[in-house]
């Protein structure tokens, strides 16, 4: 993995005022992305229409593929060719995305999705927003995998992220997630796009070593197997099946062990490095605030009714949604009389809260089941009746 | 007492484009796909062409085992995903020849959309269609190629399904060229498939190939040599022959040949050709070839 300054003809550097979805597209190509395939879906499609919009004058693609299956695999194709790739999309579309999902991961093929949340299931609401996808870009496509998926509460974060986003995906060779939402991505705001000198962007770590010696799926130290580009002379071969260092199929269970430990641990040990999140007052705190996304905006207005009726709360805003910050959960259940947790779901994230905090506080639960952002009165009579 | 003398070991012939490791494949005896794979080596091999500039993506299935075989840069994906996998690569990098090697299950059955899409942009891969009639990786069940009365797993009685014809198919959505042939038809395989290297855009080769293990034997036909000869005595060679003509009844005619052979600019010339026109010399443009 090597760090390297971003490439200026991809980075409109200057202050702007957009959208969230815009500033993933900007995110992208700040980040070096010049591969993006997708398919409409409010409420997402403005991420692409400004790819699309902006892409002529950096060099690189844009393809309207047929499908978000399609649009999936095409990004698989173009990181074996050397490319950053990316797509965005929303629920539906996501449901369709989850095959092949597992495919970059299975293949450990870097790729970027944008998954702009609206409310499900099904069609749902197209227009408006939504937070229950977070279990599914979990656990989605079958089997055993890890992924890494972040979750901007704005605008500017949405850029900031998205850079975030591709670094992590080129570093640990992992389809990583961009877990907005409609209201972020539709929320206009102010959007710093600092110059290309200051922006940090990682380089894959590309093999350089005898040809005849590359084997893909061999772990180095940090893990992370080497990558090539196909056309390089390697002539390598990777699949979907289980496989061992050579990429070669092995159908038993001793090489399904060594695979899908391989595709999970080097998430999980890496953890503490993936790991974001921005905590604030948790330290004499009677009761912690867990959200992320537009809900931890929302939530913030409860947070401050309850300072003002004299209750000690905290919050904690997950930036890193998955690997889920578990250990700093953990430690402050030891403290706290409880966590109080809004999403706009029926309870997604805040399972991991229970399961993290492991009996020695309650994850209370603050429901909405999408449509539009919670009322913080109610958030705050949760607080509230948490404190007692 | 015998001193070691040097024996002769004849290389295979087939040893510089194929996974040596991965040998024994797990073809049926009687099978025809390692026949098509056989052409396919031949014909990069009388190409000339740049191994290291080769990639093949597979789907699922039988056919969709070659991409393990062959010693190139090879992509074994998901199911009937072959060619959106396909798209991103050649796209990623246009200087590669990025050909598809997949079943007909695999190809117009599961991945059918992404077909008819990728021939309608004229994305410029080739694509190796194997058919085999049958969905034989899964037990022999009724494909979307299956002829009519055949008789298949999940069509125990007989297929009432209309078939497609996949020359038409692929004639239809747009296609820069379009072959069919037999297994029995080696050289004719090869032909295709080296004057399709030199051809741009969507370019389709559909190979019917014997099901020894299945869809032979469901139906009472006998082994391969017994398939070869009906290839023999029922296929016809009609180079051009409109391809509305072209349907393959139960143990019926087959038309085979070169059917269309036209010139078009793929997906990134005219993505290129057109920025370029509109948007002048801001435009920068991508993975144009010297």
């Amino acid at each position: 993995m090597k760090k390297v300054k971003a490439d200026p003809k991809g980075v409109l550097t200057g202050a702007h005022y957009m959208d969230g979805d815009f500033a993933i597209a900007e995110g992208a190509l700040a980040a070096g992305c010049r591969f993006f395939a997708g398919y409409p879906i409010t409420p997402s499609t403005e991420t692409a229409e400004r790819f699309v919009e902006r892409i002529p004058f950096v060099g690189g693609v844009f393809i309207q593929m047929e499908d978000e299956i399609a649009s999936v695999t095409a990004l698989i194709g173009a990181s074996w060719a050397g490319k950053k790739a990316m797509t965005v999309t929303s629920g539906p579309g996501f449901s369709l995305m989850m095959e092949n999902i597992g495919l970059a991961a299975m293949m450990e093929a870097p790729i970027v999705i944008a998954n702009v949340q609206r409310g499900g299931p099904s069609t749902g609401l197209p227009t408006l927003v939504g937070q229950q996808d977070m279990m599914q870009v979990r656990w989605g496509s079958h089997g055993d995998y890890k992924i890494i998926a972040l979750s901007p509460d704005s605008p500017q974060e949405c850029f900031d992220l998205t850079i975030q986003a591709f670094n992590l995906s080129e570093t640990y060779r992992v389809p990583t997630f961009i877990m907005t939402d409609e209201c972020v991505g539709h929320m206009h705001e102010k959007v710093v796009i600092p110059p290309a000198d200051k922006i940090e962007v990682v380089e894959r770590k590309w093999y350089e070593g005898p040809k005849d010696k590359y084997l893909p799926y061999k772990p180095d130290k940090d893990m992370i197997p080497f990558m090539v580009k196909a056309g390089d002379g390697y002539r390598f071969h990777t699949t979907g099946l289980t496989h061992d260092e050579r990429g070669y199929p092995v159908i038993n269970a001793e090489c399904q062990d060594w695979c899908v430990r391989h595709l999970n641990d080097k998430i999980t040990k890496n953890a503490d490095k993936i790991i974001k999140y921005e905590e604030e007052q948790t330290d004499h705190a009677e009761v912690v605030v867990v959200s992320y996304g537009i809900t931890s905006r929302v939530a913030y207005r409860a947070v401050q009714l309850a300072r003002k009726a004299g209750i000690k709360v905290g919050t904690l805003r997950l930036i890193t949604v998955w690997p889920f910050p578990e250990k700093r959960i953990k430690a402050l259940a030891q403290k706290v009389k409880a966590f109080v947790v809004p999403e706009i779901n029926y309870g997604q994230m805040v399972l991991e809260v229970e399961r993290a905090a492991a009996g020695k506080a309650p994850a209370i639960h603050v429901p909405h089941c999408g449509g539009g952002v919670h009322n913080p009165e109610d958030v705050f009579s949760v607080i509230k009746e948490a404190a007692k | 007492m015998t001193k070691d003398v040097e024996r002769f070991e004849p290389k295979n012939p087939m040893e510089d484009f194929l996974r040596m490791d991965r040998i024994p494949h797990i073809w049926c005896s009687g099978c025809g796909i390692g026949v098509v794979l056989t052409s396919f080596v031949d014909a990069l091999r009388k190409s000339e062409i740049d191994l290291n500039k080769v990639a093949v993506v597979s789907g699922i299935g039988c056919t969709g085992r070659v991409a393990g075989y062959v010693k190139l840069d090879s992509y074994h994906s998901t199911h009937g995903r072959a060619i959106p996998f396909a798209t991103g690569l050649k796209l990623g990098n246009p200087e590669l020849q990025v050909v598809v090697f997949s079943g007909d299950g695999d190809l117009v059955g599961i991945g059918g959309n992404h077909f008819v899409h990728a021939a309608r942009r004229n994305m410029d891969i080739l694509v190796i269609c194997v058919n085999n009639f049958n969905y034989a990786m899964t037990g022999g069940q009724v494909a979307a190629t299956s002829p009519l009365n055949a008789n298949l797993s999940t069509a125990p009685y007989g297929n009432f399904e209309y078939p497609f014809s996949l020359p038409y198919l692929a004639d239809a959505c747009g296609a820069t060229y379009v072959a069919r042939w037999t297994c029995l038809h080696i050289r004719r395989v090869t032909m295709s498939i080296q004057e399709a290297f030199q051809r741009k855009g969507f370019r389709f080769i559909e190979v019917i190939a014997p099901c020894v293990t299945l869809y032979a034997r469901r139906n009472r036909l006998g082994d391969g040599l017994n398939l070869l000869k009906y290839y023999h005595d029922n296929s016809e060679i009609r180079h051009g022959a409109d391809t509305r003509t072209l349907d393959i009844g139960y143990q019926g005619k087959m038309i085979v040949g070169k059917f269309v052979d036209r010139e078009k600019p793929p997906f990134l010339e005219c993505m290129n050709t057109h920025l370029k026109k509109v948007l002048g010399d801001k435009y920068v443009p991508y993975g144009e070839q010297p």
